[in-house]
């Protein structure tokens, strides 16, 4: 990190008696390395992880089912008709995708703009990121009516009948932002936990698992080459991934917004988007970190900085996704566009207006108690509110994706939808794949960067003198 | 196989009747057990599980849905099937004769068309048949004949899926068991000789309306054999009123004629006259040439009606009255004109107005006015008409009178009197033998003749219809009846015309025609039904060359100059002596089913999924009642999350009881029905139709008594259950669209050009003033702004299409020609209710109230027929990734089925939601009765896979190839749209409106020309005319 210290030694830290420090006094190198590596290597397996991974892995399951039952019968098995033609299954795509952007957010974007406390989160996040993104990817290929061939015809693969993708379509770009952004994601995530898999190589006792981080590490050895490569790549993949955070939820809001119909078709939607991807996806943070700071008694390290730190990137994008609802209504109102006015009162008082009143009332009305500091510091109540952000967040997307479907232009063909059975545990399906491999990821990698904690140390601010 | 008609005799092995069906098994069968052979139903439950395709299970994979049911393969009838198609089958000695241009030889994709004619109620319709290889595959209206005149109806348009029903009764059996025609020609014989001597005493005939010369003529020389044998006749659908009618006012039963061609004013009592009845699309078309912006003096229709009928909707004015009002209303006109011996009776508010208003407009239009009567009319309803008619001296003008078009059994007094005068022979003893030809008496006789008991007394009973029914099941010997297209016979129209019935394929099953059935009863047992017509035809035709006769009359459909001769008839002065009738609180009405009629088509996926005119209500009938008539009652409906408006509805149940009995149906809002009485269309609740009609709504024959057969007192009442409906339109209101939707306007101020209908609706936002045919959002807007490029059409044609909204009656025929042309599955009641329903043109119904009605109580309603936009700027194309949905060179959205990956992301886009997809395999692939059904021209759609109206490019496609075999460019009017062909109105126009001497572009050219929408500036290739009205300024409210 030579070129952050450079950066953050040249001015003076201002001392603040409030500040609540990155890391909790007390540790060194070795305590960090220690803490951090024999969760994965020494500890005993907490019984509480273990049941909920037993848990994860039978919720997966119905993931499996669900797909079973969709590959055997047709996409009839799921609620949608003729007006409305994505249902659950968009609504969730674009869920996850939200909340993966906290990783991307909080590994580039505050890696480039310097800020510290996001190291003992970035892995955390990252790890989500790709885990969402895996969950999102299920979607868009599933949700079709025949996956078999939406697999590979909507890669623009050279073929001899000269057939190619309809380029102009936001579906389309949908598949290269999110697999641009996965691979982004994997890569960054893969090439930060370089250093930290060469420590676990080297405190392994086990011959096989000594084997595997070895082959991982990638013969990593913590030479000054290594470093110097190590942070160009770093910092390049920072670079790369930083447009991405803006451009994927752009990409994935011109699904609705390239379109025509009333409450899809809007400008609002990319800026509006992105904001509600970053709301979601820390409040996603928060919701998994809290209980496994709490497990894995990682107090030292994930501190009230860090909490507070989110709890305040939430406040403000949930700000801005709430301004995005107001604006919505009063274009409703003003544009003076009868199809507009009838959508936006369609929403607050059609068949589903109390999943509209619940979206205003999670995420426009809840998050505004994170005003209070007490409430930022409180995890119980903290974790309350990422719970609320989640599940508001989701039914933004219901909102948005359903209630605009339902009620267009014709009335006489207006209908309704509701998700089945089948639906249902997809949605549930994946949210057990999702927490089934963050639980993987924390039993086998180390969740928190140990060689980034360590810059933060008092230790390695030891400066030459100029 | 569904084995629940299956009732157990007992379980023990039945050794007689293995050896009789080993006997007359044809070919070797194999069995594995003794008990499998008597078809023991233990053993067939002990089997089921093992063969997994047999089970329910199997057959119905998503609980209750039942769709894979209806149109699934019906495993145990496919091996008699498959030995029958019709390449392989036994080519009759009979010669048919190709209508159009008589191929030397039939050249495979080209398809040939020969004329028939469908007989149905007592009526026919001319045909043309579309014939594939020998298969028949689609039915077009034929233009030469009377009946049709290149029309046709949803009934005639929907029977070529009857042939091709697996549940048709396919071979003779007695007692169930197949049983070889030479078996039931021994038995019939040998039954009838016992009875030669005593004049053939106790045999009876009970036949449906029979109108074939041929079958009349072999009943009259059967009962010139048999004297003391009697002939009865039955129909459950059509109304005792017409005839009793005329005979009140005439003496004498008439056929009444009508002439809308010079008509200026007609009232209907209650009549559909466009949609139903005889005649009924030779009327639309005459009605809808009176209204066309060029016609000089526009028809007005006044309608008075308790139910809302399609001719009720397209109406200029529209009075509901429950029946009695509707009784005092036509006494009151009657006598307000003059006819003698009626007396007004009361004052009645309901109709005051009218009366004063009607008088004026006929007597100001003596002798070009029509007042026509509705078949579930009572008698004194169509004999008042007859006398208005008279008196206004419509006769001999708007109205002629011919003998009647069918053959009635000596001293015939109505259908529910000949059944009656058998009921009681049947249960005296008298009977001993009965032939059941057509008809399922067991289901739809009046409930207290209790026909089923009544005939259980016979000894010998035969029954002859195309489906193994409830009757059947009650009846010894059954044989299987041929379809219309697999039959030679002969029938009379509404004018008498006669034509004859050719048969386009071979029967599929071992049917028989009805002609053969009575020539088994007769001294001549082994003519063929070909020989028979033939033979009769010869004997009515004095020219030498029988041959040529023959062939003209096969080739064109219709035998030339053999109306009727029209007939002069005089009132009877004491006509309206014994005419009161009773008033109720409560009344109700019966009525044939706008899509399934009487029963008859049950088992017709396509029209059991087309959604009812009016209510668009599939798969059911209801209660149906008027707004204020549910308040009452406190009954409403719920739309539900699956489905909604646009599929699944929870509604209330009623009970209804009628003549003592009651039954619980559902009940069903119709805005504009009569307060204080209800409407039960008959023709569901079968028990015993098939996979697709069994157990489809509710029974209305269960309250029907002989008394009040048309309906009467009732007594309504809520009961705390619902029901689930499957609807296609719940949405009643247009939440101030109706400019961008439906633009409405009258003739008058059309034609002076005060007609703002292109303006209306939108308040302040009035900019378009005086600009035609401008988007209404400005005269300033860039109406091309698109960030697309514009096509290029001017060395092409470019296809548009026109639906002039003032013509549409909204008579679904369109839909179900679609359908049919372009292979649009069946998806059943569980998948229409989830709001999948597939068809490519559906009829909205909207509704509207003006200054002239109260909203809800009496709506104006209007048709709009809405097939694919074809956009020029189409939303569709941008969205689809994969490019499945694209621009052609003449501007049509074109379908890659192939590329289709399924995002339905075309769909979501689609301002007018008229894509469909296939959620689930909804085209049957198994059945093969229901391959042959195809178009060979349309792709076969799979799950996965959008679809969508495609303007019928396989017919683009083939006038093209046609055009470009002869070196010119295609003829305007040469490309017929499926939906075009068949509307009888001729609402809907089609061609190139890169031509501007086409008819589409003149239409188009037309002031009221309008797309839906306009704002999203998608340019639609279909336009609508805005629909004119003809309504009366001194019926307005106030």
């Amino acid at each position: 990190m030579e070129a952050n210290s450079a950066t953050a030694h040249q001015h003076q830290e201002p001392v603040l008696k409030d500040v609540i420090p990155v890391v909790n006094p007390g540790h060194n190198f070795e305590t960090v390395s220690d803490k951090i590596s024999s969760i994965v290597l020494r500890e005993r397996t907490p019984i509480t992880l273990i049941m909920a991974l037993g848990i994860a892995f039978l919720v997966m399951n119905l993931l499996m089912a669900a797909l079973t039952k969709l590959l055997y019968q047709g996409v009839g098995v799921w609620g949608l008709n003729t007006p409305v033609g994505w249902g659950l299954d968009i609504t969730t795509f674009v869920w996850w995708i939200g909340i993966g952007h906290a990783g991307t957010l909080i590994s580039a974007i505050l890696l480039l703009m310097g800020q510290k406390w996001r190291t003992s989160i970035n892995r955390f996040a990252e790890a989500m990121t790709l885990f969402a993104v895996a969950c999102a990817a299920i979607f868009p290929l599933f949700h079709t009516g025949r996956p078999w061939f939406a697999a590979y015809w909507l890669l623009p693969i050279p073929n001899t009948m000269a057939l190619w993708p309809q380029f102009r379509s936001p579906l389309m770009w949908d598949v290269f932002a999110i697999s641009t952004y996965g691979s982004v994601s994997l890569l960054f995530w893969y090439v930060g936990l370089i250093p930290d898999l060469g420590t676990m190589r080297d405190r392994a006792k086990n011959q096989i698992v000594k084997m595997i981080y070895g082959m991982l590490s990638m013969g990593w050895r913590g030479e000054a080459r290594h470093w110097a490569r190590y942070e160009t790549i770093y910092n390049l993949l920072a670079g790369l991934a930083t447009p991405l955070v803006v451009s994927v939820h752009t990409i994935v809001s011109f699904d609705f917004a390239v379109s025509v119909i009333p409450g899809w078709h809007t400008t609002i939607f990319p800026p509006y988007f992105v904001a509600g991807a970053i709301f979601s996806g820390f409040a996603m943070v928060l919701t998994l970190l809290l209980p496994a700071r709490y497990l894995f008694n990682l107090h030292d390290f994930v501190t009230m900085r860090h909490i507070e730190n989110m709890a305040k990137v939430m406040l403000v994008t949930g700000l801005m996704v709430f301004y995005g609802y107001n604006m919505e209504a009063f274009f409703g109102w003003y544009c003076g566009n009868e199809y507009e006015f009838y959508m936006i009162y369609n929403r607050m008082t059609g068949p589903y207006w109390w999943v509209y009143w619940l979206l205003i009332f999670c995420n426009g009305v809840a998050p505004q108690v994170l005003w209070i500091k007490k409430v930022r510091q409180n995890v119980y109540i903290l974790w309350g509110i990422t719970i609320i952000v989640n599940i508001g967040m989701w039914f933004e997307r219901f909102i948005i994706v359903v209630t605009s479907l339902h009620r267009d232009f014709m009335p006489s063909v207006w209908g309704m939808y509701a998700p089945t059975i089948w639906e249902w545990m997809l949605y549930a399906g994946t949210i057990g794949m999702f927490i089934f491999l963050m639980i993987l990821f924390v039993r086998a990698l180390p969740m928190i960067p140990m060689f980034e904690i360590k810059t933060l140390l008092p230790q390695s601010k030891v400066r030459h003198k100029e | 196989m569904n084995n629940t008609h299956d009732k157990p005799q007992n379980d023990r092995i039945d050794l007689v009747s293995i050896r009789a069906r080993l006997a007359n098994e044809k070919g070797k069968i194999f069995w594995r057990s003794l008990d499998e052979l008597s078809e023991n139903p233990e053993f067939q439950k002990a089997v089921d599980p093992e063969f997994p395709d047999n089970t329910e299970v199997w057959l119905d994979p998503f609980g209750r849905r039942k769709f894979l049911k209806i149109m699934a393969a019906s495993f145990a009838f496919a091996g008699l099937t498959a030995c029958k198609l019709p390449t392989e089958t036994l080519i009759p000695n009979e010669k048919i004769k190709p209508y159009v241009r008589p191929p030397e030889e039939i050249v495979p994709g080209k398809p040939l068309y020969f004329a028939t004619t469908i007989p149905f109620a007592g009526t026919a319709t001319g045909v043309l048949v579309e014939s594939h290889m020998g298969r028949p595959t689609k039915i077009e209206g034929n233009a030469e004949h009377p009946a049709s005149l290149g029309g046709s109806d949803v009934f005639g348009q929907a029977s070529i899926l009857t042939l091709y029903d697996p549940d048709r009764a396919q071979t003779t059996t007695y007692l169930r068991e197949s049983k070889s025609w030479g078996a039931f020609l021994g038995a019939a014989s040998e039954a009838l000789e016992s009875r030669r001597s005593k004049g053939g005493e106790g045999v009876r005939f009970l036949t449906g309306a029979v109108n074939s010369p041929t079958l009349a003529k072999q009943i009259k020389d059967i009962l010139a054999i048999y004297p003391k044998a009697k002939w009865h006749q039955y129909e459950s659908g059509i109304g005792d009123g017409v005839r009793k009618g005329a005979q009140m006012a005439y003496g004498e039963d008439v056929n009444t004629l009508y002439s809308f061609s010079k008509a200026n004013i007609v009232l209907s009592l209650g009549s559909d006259f466009l949609a139903q009845g005889s005649g009924n699309l030779r009327y639309a078309r005459e009605f809808s040439n009176r209204r066309r912006t060029t016609t000089e003096k526009v028809l007005r229709l006044y309608a008075a009606e308790s139910t809302v009928t399609v001719t009720g909707a397209a109406s200029d004015h529209r009075l509901p009255l429950k029946p009695s009002d509707l009784v005092g209303f036509a006494k009151a006109l009657a006598a307000s004109l003059g006819v003698s011996g009626v007396s007004a009776g009361a004052e009645n508010a309901a109709y005051k107005n009218w009366v004063t208003v009607l008088t004026k407009e006929l007597q100001e239009n003596k002798g070009a006015s029509i007042v026509i009567a509705g078949n579930e009319q009572p008698a004194i309803v169509h004999a008042l008409a007859h006398a208005i008619n008279q008196a206004l001296g419509n006769v001999g003008n708007t109205i002629t009178y011919t003998e009647p078009t069918g053959f009635s059994p000596e001293g015939f007094n109505g259908y529910v009197d000949s059944l009656k005068s058998l009921v009681d022979d049947m249960n005296s003893g008298a009977v001993d033998m009965l032939l059941i030809a057509g008809g399922n008496p067991v289901y739809d006789a009046p409930l207290d003749f209790k026909f089923a008991d009544a005939m259980e007394k016979v000894a010998l009973r035969i029954h002859y219809s195309l489906y193994y029914d409830e009757t059947s099941e009650l009846c010894h010997w059954h044989i299987p009846e041929t379809h219309y297209l697999e039959s030679w016979s002969d029938a009379r129209t509404f004018d008498g015309t006669a034509s004859i019935v050719q048969p386009l394929i071979a029967p599929l099953y071992y049917g028989k025609t009805i002609h053969e059935v009575f020539a088994g009863f007769s001294d001549q047992k082994d003519r063929t039904s070909y020989e028979i017509v033939r033979a009769f035809w010869q004997s009515q035709n004095n020219s030498p060359d029988f041959e040529s006769f023959w062939r003209k009359s096969l080739h064109d459909g219709l035998i030339a100059g053999s109306a009727l001769a029209l007939k002069t008839v005089t009132l009877k002065t004491d006509a309206f002596a014994s005419s009161d009738v009773k008033a109720a609180e409560m009344e109700i009405v019966f009525s044939p089913d706008p899509t399934i009629f009487d029963g008859r088509f049950a088992n017709n996926g396509w029209l059991q999924e087309l959604p009812k005119p009016l209510t668009k209500i599939t798969w059911d009938n209801a209660v149906l009642m008027s707004p204020a008539t549910a308040q009452t009652l406190g009954v409403s409906r719920s739309f539900n999350y699956y489905g909604g408006e646009r599929g699944g509805n929870t509604v209330d149940m009623v009970e209804v009881s009628h003549q003592g009995q009651t039954l619980k149906a559902a009940a069903w809002i119709v805005p504009g029905h009569a307060n204080g009485c209800i409407t039960l269309h008959l023709g569901y609740g079968r028990k015993n139709a098939g996979r697709v009609g069994s157990n489809t709504g509710f029974n209305a024959n269960l309250i029907r008594s002989s008394a009040e057969f048309w309906g009467g007192e009732a007594k309504i009442s809520k009961v705390a259950e619902t029901y689930q409906m499957a609807c296609t339109q719940g949405q009643q209101v247009m939440q101030g669209r109706d400019h961008e939707l439906v633009r409405i306007s009258t003739f008058e101020d059309y034609k002076s050009g005060k007609d703002d209908s292109h303006e209306k609706g939108h308040g302040e936002k009035k900019e378009g003033h005086g600009e035609e045919n401008k988007p209404h959002f400005g005269p300033t807007h860039p109406e091309n702004l698109s960030m697309y490029p514009e096509w290029d059409y001017s060395k092409e044609y470019a296809w548009g299409m026109t639906i002039d909204m003032t013509s549409c009656i909204g008579c679904n025929a369109c839909a179900v020609a679609c359908q049919s042309e372009n292979n649009v599955p069946v998806i059943g009641k569980e998948q229409v209710a989830m709001g999948r329903h597939m068809h490519w043109i559906r009829i909205d119904r909207y509704y509207t109230d003006n200054e002239v009605h109260e909203p809800l109580e009496n709506p104006e309603a209007y048709f709009q027929p809405v097939p694919c936009m074809q956009c020029e700027k189409a939303p569709c194309e941008t969205v689809c990734p994969v490019n499945a949905t694209s621009h052609s060179s003449e501007g049509l959205n074109d379908m890659v089925y192939n590329r289709c990956v399924g995002t339905r992301y075309c769909a979501n886009n689609c301002p007018y939601k008229v894509r469909r997809f296939n959620f689930l395999q909804y085209t049957d692939f198994s059945t093969p009765q229901l391959k042959l059904l195809n178009n060979p021209d349309v792709t076969v759609r799979s799950r996965g896979v959008m679809e969508k109206c495609t303007y019928c490019v396989q017919r683009i496609n083939y006038a093209r190839v046609e055009a470009e075999k002869e070196n010119r460019p295609i003829r305007d009017g040469e490309i017929v749209t499926a939906c075009q062909s068949v509307c009888p109105t001729q609402a809907i126009v089609f061609g190139n409106i890169n031509d501007p001497e086409s008819k589409v572009s003149k239409l188009k050219a037309e002031k009221r020309n309008y797309s839906l929408v306009e704002e999203l500036a998608t340019k639609p290739r279909t336009t609508y005319l805005t629909a004119l009205r003809n309504p009366n300024a001194e019926l307005k409210k106030g």
